[in-house]
């Protein structure tokens, strides 16, 4: 008998969860259309001034995002709890924390990456100076791990209720409020002309630290989720 | 079964096995001992905890009292590794995807028996031809095959079956049956939950009886 190792079950877990993903790849793209629509609600409420907008862009964006990504959460472990997947992952010989950070990541990967991506095209809606782009970029590709991960955490402790869709909101905004200020904080001191290094190696060390811990607590917390 | 373990161990053995929810009784206490190619048939009326005991015995809850013992040591959830493969109400299928792959899935995370491959175990539980039909598409009694496949797939010696009759048809049931005798013969044992409708049928299993507590 071959007992498959713990890397074989990490790949066999990434490859189901991107078929998973691709096979339903309308599902995904809705955070990315929520994303855009929320962002594209500002001109029309603030009105179109330059120099308003310029202002809030930053910070606008991050929110837009870490929203977007907030409401594909609740989906991170759903499916699997409901059709017993997750008994079986639970069940399996690997570390469960290890199987988790796939799935972490590869939530990582399906909605931040696309958000991402279509970042640049938010800023410029929204009259973002071209300069603070890569700032923003840095602090949005900081800033959307540590909220996967610090969202999995509370998924993993929320996943046994029906309808937790607002008690994880509730859970996750407070502890992803410094994220957001340390991210929008850097975007800001760019846009002003100042050192913007020292908040984003501050989101670098929180995400060392959430790539060790969360993957742990998520397991923890599902396991006490799941009696 | 792994050579290095003690062969004159039982496989399982439970002592004054209790499990209560909120202070609330759900089972126990019991004691049972279960070797080495041995099918036992849990029986009890609905609600007398046959699948919380399963659910003990695979480690996914904590027993409140009692001790159970795999191969003499002590069950914990990080020990179980290969040994034990449980078939709840929830089949851990996904529905999007293909049979095949939902065994090359359920291969990748819990290793494979030697000598058999994912489409081998299709053919034995009778779904030759429906490699690449999405489990979405399959019959209630076509999905509990393909997740007796799984079982077949995974080198674990102890099955914890939760009404493995359920949803089957009169083939279905004769081929748990042979699944769970052929089990039995490679040194394998398993616990299976029956309500008594659909019955273990090849010979007289020994049989463990749960009353509402």
């Amino acid at each position: 008998m071959k007992p498959g190792t713990t890397t074989a079950a990490c790949v066999a877990l990434l490859r189901r969860d991107f078929k998973l993903i691709w096979r339903r790849r309308g599902d995904a793209l809705s955070p990315l259309l929520f994303a855009i629509i929320v962002v594209a609600l500002f001109p029309l409420a603030l009105g179109p001034e330059t120099a308003l907008l310029a202002r809030i862009a930053a910070g606008t964006i991050l929110v837009a995002v870490l929203l977007a990504m907030l409401l594909s959460l609740d989906t991170l472990f759903r499916s699997d709890l409901d059709d017993g997947s997750l008994e079986q992952l639970v069940l399996s010989p690997h570390p469960l924390s290890l199987l988790l950070a796939c799935k972490i990541f590869v939530h990582w990967l399906t909605t931040a990456l696309p958000l991402l991506a279509v970042a640049p095209l938010l800023a410029q809606l929204l009259h973002m100076p071209a300069d603070v782009l890569s700032v923003l970029l840095a602090s949005l590709a900081l800033s959307t791990p540590l909220l996967s991960l610090i969202g999995a955490v509370c998924v993993a402790l929320t996943v046994g209720m029906r309808r937790s869709g607002m008690l994880l909101a509730l859970l996750v905004l407070p502890l992803i409020v410094p994220v957001l200020i340390f991210g929008a904080g850097a975007c800001d001191a760019a846009q002003m002309g100042l050192a913007y290094t020292a908040p984003l190696l501050w989101l670098s060390a929180w995400l060392v630290v959430a790539l060790v811990a969360a993957p742990l607590a998520a397991a923890a917390a599902l396991k006490i989720s799941l009696t | 079964m792994d050579p290095v373990l003690d062969e004159s161990l039982p496989l399982l053995e439970a002592a004054a096995l209790a499990y209560a929810r909120n202070s609330e009784p759900v089972f126990g206490p019991i004691d049972f001992v279960l070797r080495a190619g041995e099918i036992v048939l849990v029986e009890g009326d609905n609600g007398s905890g046959k699948t919380t005991l399963l659910k003990v015995l695979s480690g996914l809850l904590a027993p409140t009292a009692g001790t159970v013992h795999l191969h003499g040591e002590p069950l914990t959830l990080a020990r179980l590794s290969h040994q034990v493969a449980l078939l709840g109400h929830l089949l851990g299928l996904k529905m999007e995807l293909s049979t095949l792959e939902n065994l090359n899935f359920a291969v990748g995370l819990g290793g494979i028996r030697a000598g058999i491959t994912p489409k081998i175990a299709l053919a034995s539980v009778g779904l030759e031809g429906y490699e690449d039909q999405p489990v979405r598409t399959l019959s209630a009694g076509q999905r509990k095959r393909v997740a007796l496949a799984r079982l077949l797939l995974v080198p674990a010696g102890l099955w914890l079956l939760d009404e493995p009759f359920a949803n089957l048809d009169r083939n279905g049931i004769e081929l748990v049956n042979r699944v769970l005798d052929n089990h039995a013969r490679r040194g394998g044992a398993a616990l299976i939950t029956s309500h008594g409708a659909y019955a273990y049928t090849s010979g007289t299993p020994r049989k463990l009886v749960l009353r509402v507590a």
